[in-house]
């Protein structure tokens, strides 16, 4: 059973008299432990999908299967407990809490899911120790570089063991170096067997996924297997090097 | 578990919403705060009212009827009408002694106001009480020295008396006062007997006062005295038993025709206390009301606060959605951290109430009992609460894609 099934996706946005057509029909299906790039151009429906395929956001019709549960038409609390179990999101601007440091941060998701407190810290440790952060628990965004909380969000999407990392131009906001940080962090974890969903427009970054998606006016344009996807750069102060353990 | 630690969270949330601004959070609590402080304060003044006004009422005692002229509770029109009622007379009393069943005693009380005095000194403006040998047991009063009024003393009008403890210290401090010689404006009394220290009820100083024998008191004190016949109830159960029978025996006794309504009332504690509640009801339901209204100003401005908190964290509520929050948590944490707000103005307004709650009882009875005190505090939680509602239900409503959308 593949971990996504998408089928004549369509999400519109009604806006007084006129309609949005920002995806038309998509149909897709997934694989776990895939490794994908969704590009396109900017308004192309990018972020509509990733929006979809997180359950943040509801099809206007189509089907969308994702681990055998079909989630295309459940309320908002069922989505909500879909995201919190299945779903890890890494967005553009790290949105992490401001006024809480990084451990609370990591840990917020294993409070939704009513973990007890020792294993929710136990297991918070673990995440930000496996992205290069252990020594950084306690300090809050504002006092970490732009590299350093992006890391904190990927912590934070994976201390659930979800199901699918989604990323929303993980690395729009980071200069190429600390990117690459983020990307070497990606690739060690499809190497574990995650699935890894990274929403770009820079083809660079595109060229280190397994397969490459292209999205065009709402619909898919290519579909297809990146034959030599590009290994990140290896960085001695960098995390990379750490995700493996 | 998982609501515990939601709710863990939801606490956590507010207070470093609230650390984070202070000074808002300062100036919006000061409207509970005024709220809170006016409602306690309402609350203190009707409880001391209250246990005052039960306090007065303790020494009618429950089992004591008042046959009158007049009732109580009577309009003005009332009043008028029974004006023209026969006076009661001794004879009635006696008759009634007589003849009741259900009442375990039956006296006689009148009273008025003279000057007292011995030797030099004198005390003007003392209670005359003209009572018979009865009205020890009647009245519930009791003696620290000698004797009260023999059947005799009221029989003859001897003119004898007993005195208020207030008196008897005055006129006799350190000396025995059973035997003196004292004198009611002109009259010449000697003092068989010294009432225990009594207190005061409905503004009289019940120790302040000298009790005759009846009979002297209507040849000497006063021609036409206006008598008050009490009766005290045998079993406190058939109070109203022994209401009608005293009063088919007045009626007999005073002639009044079955066609005729009573030209006598009888009275009791029972009235008063209805009459009270009636009225202190009122009244703290209009002082309730007002002091509620500034609580609901505050209110207001919470549920204001809280919109704007809700408006600034709109991205935080999009974060949270999207790691799983429901809706049922957001709701939880912005009724949290309103309902954080309101009981810290709460705690903070019991603060101001209470030095002036003993302010105010120097001038008026007033009392803050511990349920008054908790009740503030849940007052003020449900406000939070509720002023919070409306905020808290936009934030729980929010569409996660929007949320995150904002800055
Ligand atoms: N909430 C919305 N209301 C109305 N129209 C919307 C809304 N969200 C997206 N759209 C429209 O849907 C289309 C697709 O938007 P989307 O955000 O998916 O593009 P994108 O590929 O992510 O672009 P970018 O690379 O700039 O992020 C656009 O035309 C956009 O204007
Ligand atoms: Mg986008």
């Amino acid at each position: 059973m593949p971990l996504i099934q998408i089928h004549d996706l369509t999400r519109r946005y009604v806006m007084g008299t006129e309609t949005v057509h920002a995806l038309r029909g998509v149909t897709l299906t997934i694989e776990r432990g895939e490794y994908i790039a969704i590009m396109g151009p900017s308004g192309s429906g990018k972020s509509t999908l990733m929006n979809l395929l997180g359950c943040l956001d509801s099809p206007t019709s189509g089907y969308y299967e994702l681990n055998g549960v079909n989630v295309a038409h459940m309320d908002d609390n069922d989505l909500a407990e879909v995201r919190n179990r299945e779903i890890g999101f890494v967005f553009q601007s790290f949105n992490l809490l401001p006024r809480s440091d990084s451990l609370h941060n990591v840990e917020l998701p294993l409070i939704y899911a009513g973990i007890p407190s020792a294993e929710r810290r136990e297991q918070a440790v673990r995440a930000l120790t496996n992205v290069g952060l252990g020594e950084r628990m306690h300090h809050r965004p504002n006092e970490l570089s732009g590299g350093q909380r992006q890391r904190v969000a990927v912590a934070r999407a994976l201390v659930n063991d979800p199901s699918i990392v989604l990323a929303d131009e993980p690395t729009g906001n980071l200069d190429s170096r600390t990117g690459e940080e983020i990307l070497g962090l990606f690739e060690a974890l499809s190497r574990k067997g995650n699935t890894i969903i990274v929403v770009t427009h820079e083809e660079d970054v595109a060229q280190h996924a397994r397969r490459i998606i292209r999205i065009r006016d709402g619909l898919i344009a290519a579909d297809e297997v990146n034959p030599n996807p590009r290994a990140a750069m290896k960085f001695a102060a960098g995390g990379t090097s750490m995700v493996a353990a | 578990m998982t609501l515990f630690s939601e709710a863990k969270e939801s606490a956590f949330i507010a207070w470093t919403a609230l650390r984070a601004n202070k000074l808002r959070a300062g100036l919006t609590t000061l409207g509970i705060v005024i709220g809170i402080v006016s409602v306690t304060l309402m609350g203190t003044a009707i409880t001391g009212l209250n246990d005052a006004f039960r306090k007065s009422v303790g020494n009618i005692g429950a089992d004591t009827l008042y046959i009158q002229r007049f009732s109580w509770m009577t309009s003005e029109t009332d009043w008028r009408l029974s004006r023209n009622r026969k006076e009661l007379t001794l004879q009635n009393v006696r008759d009634l002694d007589r003849l009741v069943t259900l009442c375990s005693a039956v006296s006689v009380d009148s009273g008025g106001n003279g000057t007292v005095s011995f030797g030099r000194r004198q005390a003007r403006g003392v209670y005359v009480a003209g009572n018979d040998e009865n009205s020890l047991t009647v009245r519930g009063l009791s003696l620290s020295q000698g004797r009260w009024l023999t059947a005799g003393d009221v029989q003859s009008g001897r003119p004898v008396c007993v005195l208020g403890s207030y008196l008897a210290d005055r006129f006799f401090p350190g000396r025995e006062a059973v035997g003196g010689k004292v004198k009611l404006n002109d009259m010449r009394l000697e003092v068989v007997g010294v009432l225990d220290k009594q207190g005061s009820a409905f503004g009289n100083d019940l120790d302040n006062q000298i009790v005759i024998p009846i009979t002297r008191f209507s040849q000497d004190f006063s021609r036409w005295p206006d008598l008050t016949i009490t009766a005290k109830v045998r079993d406190l159960s058939q109070v109203d038993d022994a209401r009608e029978e005293l009063r088919g025996i007045m009626r007999k006794l005073r002639r009044v025709p079955p066609d005729m309504q009573d030209d006598f009332a009888i009275n009791s504690q029972e009235a008063i206390v209805a009459f009270f509640n009636a009225v202190g009801g009122t009244i703290a339901a209009v002082g309730l009301f007002i002091s509620g209204l500034s609580l609901f100003v505050g209110g207001i401005g919470i549920m204001n606060i809280m919109f704007v908190s809700v408006a600034e964290r709109t991205k935080e509520i999009g974060i949270r959605k999207a790691i799983g929050a429901k809706r049922r948590t957001i709701l939880v944490q912005f009724l949290v951290e309103a309902a954080t707000i309101t009981l810290g103005a709460g705690i903070l307004g019991i603060l101001v109430a209470w030095p002036l709650t003993l302010v105010v009882d120097k001038f008026l009875a007033a009392s803050m009992p511990w349920w008054l005190v908790a009740v503030a505090l849940l007052v003020s939680v449900l406000t939070g609460v509720v002023s919070g509602f409306l905020p808290a239900w936009r934030a729980a409503r929010m569409d996660p894609v929007d949320a995150l959308r904002a800055d």
